[in-house]
């Protein structure tokens, strides 16, 4: 039916300006079809050759070594390998007092990973034929599958609460169809033990400023847990503002605490502070980290002056571990650690890693 | 006066019928101008496909507000349609205008190779859109125009049809190009651009310019075409009634058309939509309207197209009525996606054809343009008070607001849009 119509052109053309034929039309077309053609498939093969080339270690590059990894050995430091090299993305440890040796890489590929107490999640990212596709790995203590859960879309947080019995992920979902770009989160808790998984946590009874609240717009993210296994802090999202909120999984509350400007949220060890990212500047994509004292209400200001776009994790009850874009490769980032108390300065604590989870 | 003649359309269809003579079935202009649509969206698709992908894990950025700049942008992107529309008149070319708005979304393929944070990429994307603000309205003028008036719905339809095979095959092919280069964001939009100059092309090359149109189409005849096309002229149109029915009528009816994020969202909501489904519930909308868009065309040329686009109304509102139900069954989603398809092909090309049918060949894309700002305006005012209602209400309520809103708006319309009334 096509190649009736192909001859359409010629036929139906007015006879003010003589047209092209469509022999040398449909000649155009073809030669240019072949050199789009042609550029488009260099354009795969570099990229696939990059993508290649990522996969070789590169001189100066941390020592990677394939070995077993166990969530249980106390003193190392778990993180995702960015390194170049053929275990870039799996999740790997390394001595906490020795950053600078051997990792060990374990044969587990994450984009976003956290562990605590012998329990890991692990948030993949894949791509289906039609559709992305993306699962969240809860592993054991040997990094394990004990299950999974499809993710909604692109994973960004992950967290396990300190008795390893709690897991919550943050993915986000969105921009799926033309001229609708619509971006929101969507922020999940699953319990290990009974394998109940809250999907969304906006279906919690939200709190604002004393009064009950819901809206459309409210997004959920970057939730950090107590140590028992019901409180725990996130950032909600409405009406162009962030707050710090206090949750109660039994209750299925969300009751803000009154501060605001307050993202990614992470509670240190001893359940006193919070670490997070404050917005510099409305609308514009610049961080800076504080820590609030949750007694006093009181922020410091971090002696990274640099924009941190992470959920930090702490090391310690001193020391705060975040990821930074690695300089001049927008495809890694690195690891470095910042006093907590405001004092100091950052050091580099791992280059080519994400997600830290101290062991 | 000459419109008078166009306000019965159907009945000079059902007399005339669709085989008439050897002149074939659809166009040629009308294919070409689909393979424009169809390249240009692959290309499009692509991009919108991996961009939360792009963002989150290419450039590490929270793509959170990236939709506030939509709601602003929403406003200006009526006022590039209108102004597309009317200039492409004006200058009576609408090939040309078209080709802009191709060119100008093709030229910011590659821009975005270059856009490494929200800021640059918000503004390469909102150049985008214009580009696709910009041609809509010229590329529906160039079709009714290549057309005669008793297969309009038919063109239509074959043109939606094509746009939609290339929303389907754009993310597929995007996915393709990842698999095969990891992080290859920068891959997946050079192919794109490539496809977008490709589109460009076509049209260049297989769409016929100015006063080349078929003789079918009531384009042809440049001298029955008064000298001047100016906004004076244009604005003559909203005294014409049957056009300012149906702008009245997309208005009033496009007032109360959730948008198609809300109504993923309600489905997810009141269906309980397992996660990993979620991205593909456009493409079930999609595959619906890319299926039943000719049939619904050819059905609309032969009955009329008032019967046709209500129906397509009346298929919405079974779709809200059963998202209202919400039966436990696991058919749910399948029957909303369906209707929702249907509703698509039933409407977004019906409604052009209609509107082609009262206007005059030299106001064809002012008369289109305003027709369609207005639908999406008025759609865009719904997202608006669907959000807030949502929020005050809740999702149930929200929801029969705005079914009880489309009943009486498509009664409304059903009285309006009733023919026979001789409008000279």
């Amino acid at each position: 039916m096509s190649e009736r119509h192909a001859e359409g052109p010629a036929e139906t053309v007015a006879v003010e300006r003589v047209p092209m034929s469509t022999a040398r039309r449909l000649l155009i077309l073809g030669i240019a079809v072949l050199l789009l053609a042609g550029l488009g498939t260099g354009f795969v093969l570099h990229a696939a050759s990059r993508a290649a080339d990522r996969n070789k270690p590169r001189a100066g590059g941390p020592a990677v070594a394939a070995g077993t990894v166990s969530l249980t050995r106390t003193g190392q430091v778990a993180f995702v390998n960015a390194a170049h090299g053929p275990y870039r993305g799996r999740v790997t440890t390394v001595p906490a007092g020795a950053p600078g040796g051997t990792r060990t890489a374990s044969t587990l590929d994450c984009a976003r990973f956290y562990a605590a107490a012998g329990t890991g999640v692990c948030l993949r990212s894949g791509l289906g034929v039609l559709a992305r596709t993306g699962k969240a790995v809860i592993t054991d203590a040997a990094l394990h599958t004990r299950r999974t859960f499809p993710l909604a879309g692109v994973p960004s947080r992950a967290r396990v609460s300190p008795s390893g019995r709690l897991a919550a992920w943050t993915v986000f979902v969105g921009g799926e169809s033309y001229g609708a770009a619509f971006f929101s989160t969507r922020t999940s808790i699953l319990d290990t033990r009974t394998w109940h998984l809250l999907p969304n946590l906006e279906d919690f009874a939200i709190t604002l400023a004393g009064q009950p609240y819901h809206a459309v717009d409210t997004n959920i993210w970057g939730v950090t847990f107590a140590s028992d296994d019901d409180t725990f802090y996130a950032t909600l999202a409405t009406a162009g503002k962030t707050h710090l909120v206090k949750g109660s999984i039994t209750r299925r509350t969300l009751t803000d605490t009154g501060v605001q400007n307050v993202e990614c949220p992470s509670l240190s060890p001893d359940g006193t502070r919070v670490a997070f990212k404050k917005r510099v500047l409305a609308g514009a994509s610049l961080w800076h980290e504080y820590v609030l004292d949750l007694r006093t209400l009181r922020q410091t200001p971090l002696a990274e002056h640099r924009s941190v776009d992470d959920q930090a994790t702490w090391l310690d009850n001193d020391t705060l571990a975040y990821a930074l874009p690695t300089q001049g490769d927008t495809t890694s980032t690195d690891l470095w650690t910042v006093p907590a108390d405001g004092t100091g300065t950052p050091h580099l604590l791992l280059p080519g890693a994400s997600s830290p989870a101290p062991l | 006066m000459y419109l008078a003649d166009r306000a019965a359309p159907t009945a000079a269809a059902t007399a005339r019928g669709p085989g008439r003579g050897r002149a074939p079935a659809v166009s040629s202009v009308v294919l070409a101008l689909g393979a424009v649509s169809l390249v240009t969206d692959i290309s499009s698709e692509m991009v919108t496909a991996v961009l939360p992908l792009y963002l989150v894990t290419g450039l590490g950025l929270s793509p959170l507000g990236f939709g506030t700049l939509d709601g602003v942008y929403n406003g200006v992107s009526a006022l590039v349609q209108l102004t597309g529309g009317h200039l492409a008149d004006r200058i009576r070319s609408h090939k040309l205008i078209a080709g802009l708005g191709y060119g100008l979304s093709a030229l910011c393929k590659p821009l975005l190779l270059f856009a490494k944070s929200l800021g640059p990429l918000g503004v390469v994307l909102a150049l985008e859109r214009t580009g696709k603000g910009l041609r809509t309205s010229p590329r529906d003028a160039l079709i009714s125009l290549s057309t005669p008036p008793e297969r309009r719905g038919r063109a239509f339809g074959v043109h939606r049809a094509m746009d939609t095979t290339g929303a389907v095959l754009g993310p597929m092919t995007a996915f393709l190009i990842l698999r095969a280069a990891t992080d290859g964001y920068d891959a997946v939009f050079g192919v794109s651009s490539c496809v977008a100059v490709l589109g460009v092309l076509v049209l260049v090359l297989f769409v016929p310019g100015r006063g080349r149109l078929s003789a079918d189409g009531d384009g042809t005849d440049p001298g029955a075409a008064p000298a001047r096309t100016d906004l004076r002229e244009a604005l003559r149109l909203l005294r014409v009634p049957r056009l300012r029915a149906l702008a009245g009528c997309a208005v009033l009816l496009g007032l109360t058309t959730v948008s198609d994020a809300f109504v993923y969202l309600l489905l997810q909501h009141r269906a309980g939509i397992p996660e990993e489904f979620f991205p593909l519930l456009p493409l079930g909308t999609s595959a619906v309207f890319l299926l039943l868009a000719v049939p619904a065309g050819v059905l609309a040329d032969r009955i009329g197209r008032r019967v046709v686009f209500l129906a397509g109304h009346a298929g919405l509102l079974a779709a809200y009525g059963l998202l209202l139900w919400a039966p436990g069954t696991p058919a749910l989603p399948y029957a909303v996606l369906a209707l929702h398809g249907t509703f698509y092909a039933a409407t977004d090309g019906v409604l052009p054809a209609a509107v082609a049918d009262v206007v005059p060949a030299h106001l064809r894309g002012s008369g289109l343009a305003l027709v369609g700002t207005g639908q999406a305006l008025a759609r865009f005012c719904c997202s608006l008070a669907f959000g807030a209602a949502w929020t005050a209400w809740g999702d149930g309520r929200a929801l029969f607001a705005s079914a009880a809103g489309l009943l009486v708006c498509a009664a409304l319309a059903a009285v309006v849009l009733r023919p026979g009334e001789k409008t000279a």
